[in-house]
């Protein structure tokens, strides 16, 4: 598999190999989050101040600030853009389907996905996804101004808001083909877990890593095609006549629309039954993740794996039954609102568990600060800091004050962006001498750290206490409403912060494009981990591992025994060379 | 109450309800703060206590305490006393459980659109005239057919909503175009408005006062110029406001 020759293309480009993909899903998003970070800062800019013209970037949006100053619609196409691309095509590219390519088939033993070649597809469709997504920038009318929820009648008329034209259209697009990038890749997932698993490894010897995946794969497979019904049906709307969303009686500016018999609110339940499974399938890998780097740096086993893999799967189940949180005020059943309200605490106990089980790993440990474990803390603090804001908005009654305010704002970017951004860095951190076969700088990998975390927690949990004000989010000019005229000076400061969050990335970016070409040269097993990725040659060839597969006889946390002068054994090492502890 | 800022917590609450929601979001502060120094600390103390040093070796046992579990069902219980005993109950009696029209001292239409709130108060007759979208124009944006007798008497302002302090008033709320949210913010109010549905809420103010009313739904390029004023009259004044705003309304149509 690994003998025949292969020319540039078929090895870098159009590859079927997983660890391949991976790294151009990784790549890929990460251009996609430097889109998302600028049009933050553009964000940033008009909040901290509003009305202020500047110059040169007049020059650059002709249309959207004309001499400088933001118009009110490109405005609101930015905070949409911002959305979509961070969730879908960020977090969701480099976090899933590029960790989750890279990853699977290495932790599990198996040489390649169980459809190569289908894995290959959900890319480049996704890639497709991801370039109708920036091309609505183009368009007449501008990208999509409709937030990234997307809500009808706003989103299925064109006279309802100028991004509501072809910018619209290609935002919905863009969605569907995403959603069957995800579900190609989530298929490829589930098949390969299920089914290409070495010798030995039993799902009670996978990492969390890989549990995390299978999970977030399988809940992915069963929300996200609701929103490829709903996309598909809202460009019916759009632009075959149809009235899935839209009910008699519209006047939208003057004009009586020509529609009936149609329910906004069904758009909001099909958008956030997908909606709110995304938020874990973008967290729990990132958990799995930290699950699998804090032993490595405590040296010692993860504590509780079976209550954790428990606790996963319980989040994953009661994962798709909370849509509705996010529609407390939204006029449904109130009925509904009390039922959401207690799935919604329900599914706090076995995220408390993972939490408890995160912090128990660190209690008699060894630990050592190397960057990919700094970020892992990361994740432990963002996860328990955006765990407690859940707190409040997941209780209807506290809701009513809550929603749509800067406290909402606040919570999921701790949530979605936060304990997701420091999963994806763990990650990098700490497979990067796995796929480029060197080390990171440690010096600027840790100065990346705080200028991340600092700047992060200022900037999130600041909004926070806007949102308790009433400061209400997607306001073009805030400072119109006089009540909360004297947040200006908090949101300068938070505009700073921003700013420190987004330049202090290019730490990052320096030291990853350094470090493929210059960075020290890593051994197979650089942190003395215990999962079968660590037991190939690094970079992995092709085939992953040379002429036989690991047979596995232990669990993936080994730590902490004494095996002839090592404090570990990995997965593949046999019993009788190193005790077996679980 | 003229132009009040809110400071940096909750904003002044002038509803009889609204203690009920402030204590929730005050007790989860607590809460939360005692749940977030505890790990914390926890966190803290583990990191330095266990830090690497030369000749130390990790103890792989672990945490052997059951501390934890008594913990997680301490949080769970007191979640569940929160819900059960508080939160839902104000839930219901806000949301569920809207009282008759014959229970309340006002009933009012408010009605969402780009970008901007109308009222329609239904006048002496306390009857809301027909409305119909075919009649919407410029100067009538509500549709309100002036040929039902019903309609005669019926007050409409845009952006203006006065009531009354001390009474039970009941809305009806809905939208014209796309989704809005009704949002003010002192009397702990917030509820989508959406087209094609009509949701009734409740309230009843404590103070009178004037105060901004926010759209907190995205709902177009202006969105955030949907503001609307809310004012809490004596009763007296309300009288003398719907009396105005009557004689304003006949000389309007005099004048058309």
């Amino acid at each position: 598999m690994s003998d025949h020759p292969q020319s540039f293309w078929s090895k870098y480009i159009f590859s079927f190999d997983h660890k391949v993909i991976g790294i151009q899903y990784i790549v890929t998003g990460f251009v996609m989050a430097g889109i998302g970070a600028l049009l933050s800062i553009l964000i940033r800019l008009q909040i901290a101040w509003p009305g202020q013209p500047i110059e040169f970037l007049g020059k650059l949006f002709p249309e959207g600030m004309p001499g400088g100053y933001m118009m009110p619609e490109f405005y609101i196409a930015l905070v949409t853009m911002h959305g979509t691309i961070m969730v879908f095509f960020f977090i969701s590219y480099v976090l899933v389907s590029g960790f989750g390519n890279f990853l699977i088939p290495l932790q599990i033993g198996a040489r390649d996905m169980a459809f190569p070649l289908l894995n290959m597809l959900s890319y480049w469709v996704g890639l497709v996804s991801a370039l109708v997504m920036l091309g609505a920038f183009f368009v007449e009318g501008g990208a999509a101004a409709s937030g990234w929820t997307a809500y009808p009648p706003l989103s299925a008329l064109e006279s309802a808001v100028p991004g509501s034209g072809m910018g619209q259209t290609l935002w919905l697009l863009s969605m569907a083909l995403f959603i069957v990038s995800f579900t190609m890749g989530g298929l490829n997932y589930v098949a390969t877990i299920f089914s290409m698993r070495a010798p030995g490894m039993s799902m009670m010897r996978m990492p969390l890593t890989v549990w995390s995946y299978f999970v977030a794969a399988i809940l992915g497979l069963l929300a996200f095609p609701a929103l490829t019904a709903g996309a598909v049906m809202l460009l019916f709307d759009r632009h075959l006549g149809t009235s899935f969303f839209l009910p008699a009686g519209l006047v939208v500016g003057g004009e009586l629309v020509q529609a009936g018999g149609g329910s906004p609110l069904l758009w909001q339940h099909l958008f956030w039954f997908l909606g709110h499974p995304e938020v874990y399938v973008l967290l729990l890998p990132a958990l799995g993740i930290a699950f699998d780097v804090l032993p490595a740096f405590t040296r010692k086993p993860v504590f509780g794996y079976r209550l954790s893999v428990y606790a996963l799967i319980a989040t994953g189940a009661l994962g798709m039954i909370v849509w509705g949180h996010h529609m407390f005020v939204s006029g449904m059943s109130p009925f509904s609102g009390e039922y959401f309200s207690i799935a919604t605490m329900l599914i706090t106990i076995p995220m408390a568990i993972i939490g408890v089980n995160f912090l128990a790993s660190l209690w008699g440990g060894r630990v050592i600060f190397k960057t990919p474990m700094l970020f892992a803390l990361g994740v432990v603090a963002f996860f328990g800091t955006g765990g407690l804001g859940g707190l409040f908005l997941g209780n209807a009654t506290a809701d009513i004050q809550l929603h749509e305010t800067y406290f909402v704002v606040g919570h999921f970017h701790f949530m979605i962006g936060g304990v997701t951004l420091m999963g994806t860095f763990t990650a990098i951190y700490f497979w990067f001498p796995k796929m480029f076969g060197r080390y990171m700088s440690e010096g600027l990998g840790r100065a990346h750290f705080w200028f991340t975390v600092a700047p992060f927690y200022t900037l999130f949990l600041g909004q926070h206490f806007l949102g308790l004000q009433g400061l209400t989010r997607r306001y073009y000019a805030w400072d119109s409403y006089q009540y909360v005229a004297d947040a200006l000076p908090t949101n300068v400061l938070l505009s700073v912060a921003a700013f420190v969050l987004v330049s202090g990335q290019v730490l990052f970016l320096g030291n990853f494009v350094w470090s493929i070409f210059r960075g020290r040269v890593a051994e197979r097993n650089p942190w003395q981990a215990t999962t079968l990725e660590w037991t190939t040659a690094s970079p992995a060839p092709h085939g992953n591992f040379g002429e036989h597969i690991p047979v596995v006889h232990r669990w993936p946390y080994e730590y902490g025994i004494d095996a002839g002068g090592e404090d570990f054994a990995d997965q593949s090492v046999a019993p009788d060379r190193a005790p077996v502890t679980a | 109450m003229e132009n009040v800022m809110y400071g940096w917590w909750l904003p002044p609450d002038v509803s009889t309800h609204g203690h009920q929601i402030d204590f929730i979001i005050n007790f989860l502060h607590w809460f939360m703060l005692v749940l977030f120094v505890g790990w914390g600390v926890f966190m803290a103390i583990a990191l330095v206590k266990f830090r690497a040093r030369p000749g130390h070796k990790a103890d792989p046992s672990g945490v052997t305490s059951h501390l934890s579990t008594y913990m997680e069902i301490g949080v769970a219980v007191i979640e569940v006393i929160l819900l059960v005993g508080l939160s839902i109950p104000t839930w219901a009696e806000q949301k569920s459980e809207p009282p008759a029209e014959d229970e309340v001292g006002l009933v009012v239409r408010a009605v969402g659109e780009q970008f901007a709130w109308n009222f329609h108060y239904p006048g002496p007759d306390g009857r809301f005239g027909r409305t119909d979208v075919e009649l919407v124009d410029g100067g009538n944006p509500l549709g309100l057919d002036s040929k039902d007798p019903a309609a005669a008497d019926d007050i409409t302002t845009i952006n203006q909503f006065h009531f009354p302090v001390g009474e039970k008033v009941l809305l009806y709320l809905s939208s014209k175009d796309v989704i809005h949210s009704f949002s003010l913010p002192v009397m702990r109010v917030k509820q989508d408005a959406i087209p094609g549905m009509t949701v009734p809420l409740w309230f009843e103010a404590t103070e009178t006062g004037s105060f901004e009313v926010g759209c907190a739904q995205l709902c177009g390029l202006g969105h955030y110029r949907m503001k609307g004023y809310m004012t809490i009259d004596t009763a007296e004044s309300f009288a003398a406001w719907m009396k105005e705003q009557a004689e304003l309304a006949s000389f309007e149509d005099d004048y058309y």
